[in-house]
């Protein structure tokens, strides 16, 4: 009793941003693809899961450039429209997905300081409930393995 | 009696048989080259736009060989950069095959999709995708020659984004246009659909 008293202590420590909240967001692979030297913007992207038994709402993402913002891209007859959006639910006991063609993070304003290979861009989400929780975004090659 | 049932039978079957294949023979002739062909409405034609080294170019300059052509922006970080990927790869794909392929990427965003910029851009998918932008006029009108829509969304004037269609189109030098992509199309079905279409046309 006493062990798994400890185990269970650990395990809340070692989760302690989200855990308080009832919301036990975990986040998964964020990753950012690479961009042509003169971009002005590029895209993040993550899985996010919420093991807690509270739905929870990604509000923001706050990360070191001019603006960034939650996107999502909708397509009807062809036409991509690409749309701010104020929070992405991420579901008690369920996971989403922020990828190609669908949710992402929008990092604008990069101009001169283009998304590299191996290179870091560290960022905070903020969540309505688990409050904040800071990841780190790898650069990746754009590859075909990425797109779904 | 019963003979003559069977016959019947058979002579009905056979005709129905007959049908259906008359039906597809006919079909075949109309898809030749999978799915996506339609009906041959005039989508393409003349157009003058700006290269990535700042010239003037026509669509005769532009499409030499069978080519890829797909609007869009560059400030779009998701469906552009993974839609101008997967034509590269096709691209790729065709060109193991030994086809000559080319593909192309026309700003529908020219204010801030300067030559550099786009040349940028199409270079970071495949070394010979060519990237064009131009005036608002010359931009407007490839998009109508192509019969593709897009419009700059309202309330931001530095990080505003842009509807925008995303059929890819394949077009052939001498003939013009000979069938569209839609965006859930696969590097492979556009390399085998293309690649039927450069055979047919030989």
């Amino acid at each position: 009793m006493k062990l798994n008293t400890l185990i269970a202590s650990t395990f809340l420590l070692l989760t302690a941003p989200a855990a308080w909240a009832e919301s036990n967001i975990t986040v998964m692979h964020p990753a950012a693809f690479e961009t042509a030297p003169t971009a002005m913007a590029g895209g993040g992207f993550m899985h996010i899961s919420n093991d807690g038994d509270t739905d929870d709402t990604l509000l923001g993402v706050e990360a070191d450039f001019p603006r960034v913002e939650l996107h999502t891209t909708e397509f009807t007859d062809g036409v991509a429209k690409m749309m701010h959006v104020e929070g992405v639910p991420v579901p008690a006991g369920g996971m989403v997905a922020l990828e190609p063609g669908g949710y992402h993070v929008m990092f604008m304003g990069l101009q001169g300081n283009p998304f590299e290979v191996g290179e870091t861009i560290p960022a905070t989400l903020i969540f309505e409930h688990a409050g904040e929780v800071d990841i780190t975004f790898e650069v990746v090659e754009r590859t075909m393995e990425h797109n779904h | 009696m019963k003979a003559v049932i069977i016959g019947t039978t058979t002579l009905i079957a056979a005709a129905g048989l007959g049908l259906y294949t008359w039906n597809v023979s006919q079909n075949a002739t109309q898809i030749p080259c999978g799915d996506t062909a339609v009906a041959s409405t005039a989508i393409g034609g003349p157009f003058e736009l700006v290269s990535e080294t700042g010239e003037t170019v026509t669509d005769t300059d532009v499409i030499t060989k069978p080519t890829l052509v797909y609007f869009g922006y560059t400030f779009c970080p998701d469906v552009c950069p993974l839609d101008s990927a997967r034509n590269a790869q096709a691209a790729y794909l065709l060109e193991d095959e030994g086809y000559d392929i080319g593909t192309v990427f026309i700003s529908i965003d020219p204010d801030r999709d300067t030559p550099q910029v786009v040349s940028d851009f199409t270079e970071n998918f495949h070394e010979d995708m060519i990237g064009l932008t131009g005036s608002a006029e010359q931009v407007s009108v490839a998009s109508k020659a192509y019969r593709t829509y897009y419009r700059k969304q309202d309330g931001d004037d530095e990080y505003y984004l842009v509807d925008h269609s995303t059929q890819t189109y394949l077009m052939m030098p001498d003939t013009g246009f000979a069938t569209f992509f839609k965006r859930d199309h696969t590097p492979e079905q556009i390399a085998e659909i293309t690649a039927c279409f450069m055979d047919t046309a030989t």
